[in-house]
């Protein structure tokens, strides 16, 4: 099987059914369905506790479904094929200092295609490639710790990047990012042709990054559909706790002369 | 307000120092490592009441500092701030050794003083050696050498993790103190019960965490190798650095310099 099967087919994810609870009873997810097809780019929306986190950790098989299957290419993703799955997803988690843990960056994004056994002309091409695309190549040689949020943040999308994934996975990407770093992340993701699957409460970035959004709300999906459709339905935002992007909403200075 | 995690954990300047560009940053971290393991054990190996002997051993962690262009101040504290852990070793030795060892002028001093004081100057010259090392080096250069030496790899990849994640662990250990300590307005101190479900909170969350960082190693193939691409080169100076030390620790241990000294000088007077 390997590899190149993977490479070849056409990067569809698709969920059908899928039912989780936690351990301890709590329920994560109660019949999702839905396919994703190649090249598309979709927002996970929904209120804390949604199920967003639960679904992505089934993507790349962290999490087995209590109930249904989830198909990443022509594959249902099983402890058997876990590896070309994750070789196949990229997963760029919420909290940066939980995937960033070797010494220096280089070593962080080399730390992957090291796994995949590239030889290290190769190894060393590739993280440059990724540091270059993220704009951090300078950080090369400093420690993970010793960078800022933003840099945190460029750096795990490139260890990602370096196993040269088809479809990118993404955790509340611009959560903790000052204004300039999270308008330089959304024109990052837009330069990027991977399919690629948002959890994001940021709803305005969702409406720059995503021609599709999907809306959780208590472990099921309740729409699915253009992104600036959706992001106009007050009664649907509401229900899923959930508020208009704040470009769509009104101008306070305007409405206040308004008032007037 | 809560200055410890500051104080005890700047040694993340440690890494900053280990930046130089001095001769002694360029050597091999091998020849590096060897020679402090060379200098402890020298110092280590010496008798209960040894004092004197001591003194030449100095020559090494003043030369370190010398070429190196290192902070003397800095390493002194970093030294203080762990020597309650060698003063409790020993404190108790001049109660149970009290038999005179020697005399200054009419004033006896006991076995155990003259041992209690043998203990601080092992400790004083064993934890500047290795902090010299790490100040030097950097310390995953350290590790990276130990592992090229044949320490087995499962205690380095440890060693690995540790340092990269004490930086978070103790941001995080002061990011509760604060939320502490905001909320607290009498006591300065820690209740024992808080402290307690402090303590517990810290560690659940080091347990997530450590699933989290988990979970990333997996996405990333990680089948419980971990490779990497450094290469490290050993000349002439790496193996000279090595050598020279040698002689001169075992010189220092094989004789009493100071006593040697001493009678050399008395016999030109004499």
């Amino acid at each position: 099987m390997g590899y190149a099967v993977f490479q070849m087919s056409h990067h569809i994810v698709e969920a059908s059914n899928l039912h989780y609870n936690y351990p301890d009873g709590t329920m994560g997810l109660n019949g999702i369905s839905f396919r994703i097809t190649h090249g598309e780019s979709v927002a996970l929306v929904g209120e804390n506790g949604a199920g967003k986190s639960t679904l992505l950790l089934h993507l790349n098989g962290y999490l087995s479904a209590r109930q249904g299957t989830i198909r990443i290419g022509d594959y249902p993703v099983s402890t058997k094929n876990l590896d070309s799955v994750r070789r196949c997803v990229g997963m760029v988690f919420q909290n940066s200092d939980d995937q960033l843990f070797m010494p220096t960056v280089f070593d962080d994004v080399a730390f992957g295609p090291m796994n995949l056994g590239l030889e290290k002309q190769d190894v060393e091409q590739k993280v440059v490639q990724a540091l270059e695309t993220v704009n951090a190549i300078h950080l090369k040689h400093r420690p993970p710790y010793r960078l800022s949020q933003g840099e945190k943040k460029s750096v795990a999308i490139a260890t990602v990047l370096a196993m040269s994934p088809d479809i990118l996975v993404m955790d509340e990407p611009t959560s903790s990012l000052d204004p300039t770093s999270r308008k330089r992340l959304i024109g990052l993701l837009k330069s990027f042709a991977h399919t690629k699957i948002i959890a994001t409460h940021d709803l305005d970035m969702a409406m720059d990054v995503c021609e599709r959004t999907i809306v959780l709300h208590q472990g099921r999906i309740t729409a699915d559909g253009p992104t600036m459709k959706l992001l106009r339905d007050e009664n649907l935002l509401h229900q899923s706790s959930l508020e208009k992007p704040l470009r769509m909403q009104h101008c306070p200075v305007c409405a206040l002369a308004k008032k007037k | 307000m809560n200055n410890i995690g500051r104080n005890y954990f700047d040694i993340g300047y440690m890494d900053t120092l280990a930046q130089g560009d001095s001769w002694l940053h360029q050597l091999d971290p091998r020849a590096k490592v060897i020679t402090t393991l060379l200098f402890i054990m020298a110092v280590v190996s010496f008798g209960k009441y040894t004092i004197w002997a001591f003194i030449p051993f100095f020559l090494y962690p003043v030369f370190l500092i010398a070429a190196g262009g290192l902070p003397g101040g800095y390493l002194f504290k970093k030294v203080l701030l762990v020597s309650p852990f060698a003063i409790l070793l020993g404190i108790f030795n001049p109660l149970l050794d009290r038999e005179i060892f020697l005399l200054i002028g009419t004033i006896g001093i006991s076995g155990g003083w003259v041992s209690f004081g043998s203990i601080l100057l092992r400790f004083v010259l064993t934890v500047t050696g290795a902090l010299l090392l790490v100040a030097l080096t950097g310390f995953n250069p350290v590790c990276e050498a130990l592992r090229k030496l044949g320490v087995p790899k499962p205690f380095v990849i440890q060693l690995m993790f540790f340092y990269r994640y004490l930086f978070v662990l103790t941001d995080e250990a002061q990011r509760m103190e604060r939320a502490r300590a905001l909320r607290s307005f009498h006591s300065g101190f820690m209740k024992y019960r808080t402290f307690v479900s402090v303590l517990g909170h810290l560690l659940l969350r080091t347990l997530d965490r450590a699933e989290r960082i988990y979970y990333a190693m997996c996405c990333r193939g990680f089948d419980g190798q971990i490779h990497r691409l450094t290469s490290m080169k050993s000349s002439l100076r790496d193996f000279s650095f090595v050598i020279i030390w040698l002689g001169l620790f075992s010189v220092f241990r094989i004789y009493n310099v100071p006593e040697e000294l001493g009678g050399w000088v008395m016999r030109c007077f004499r």
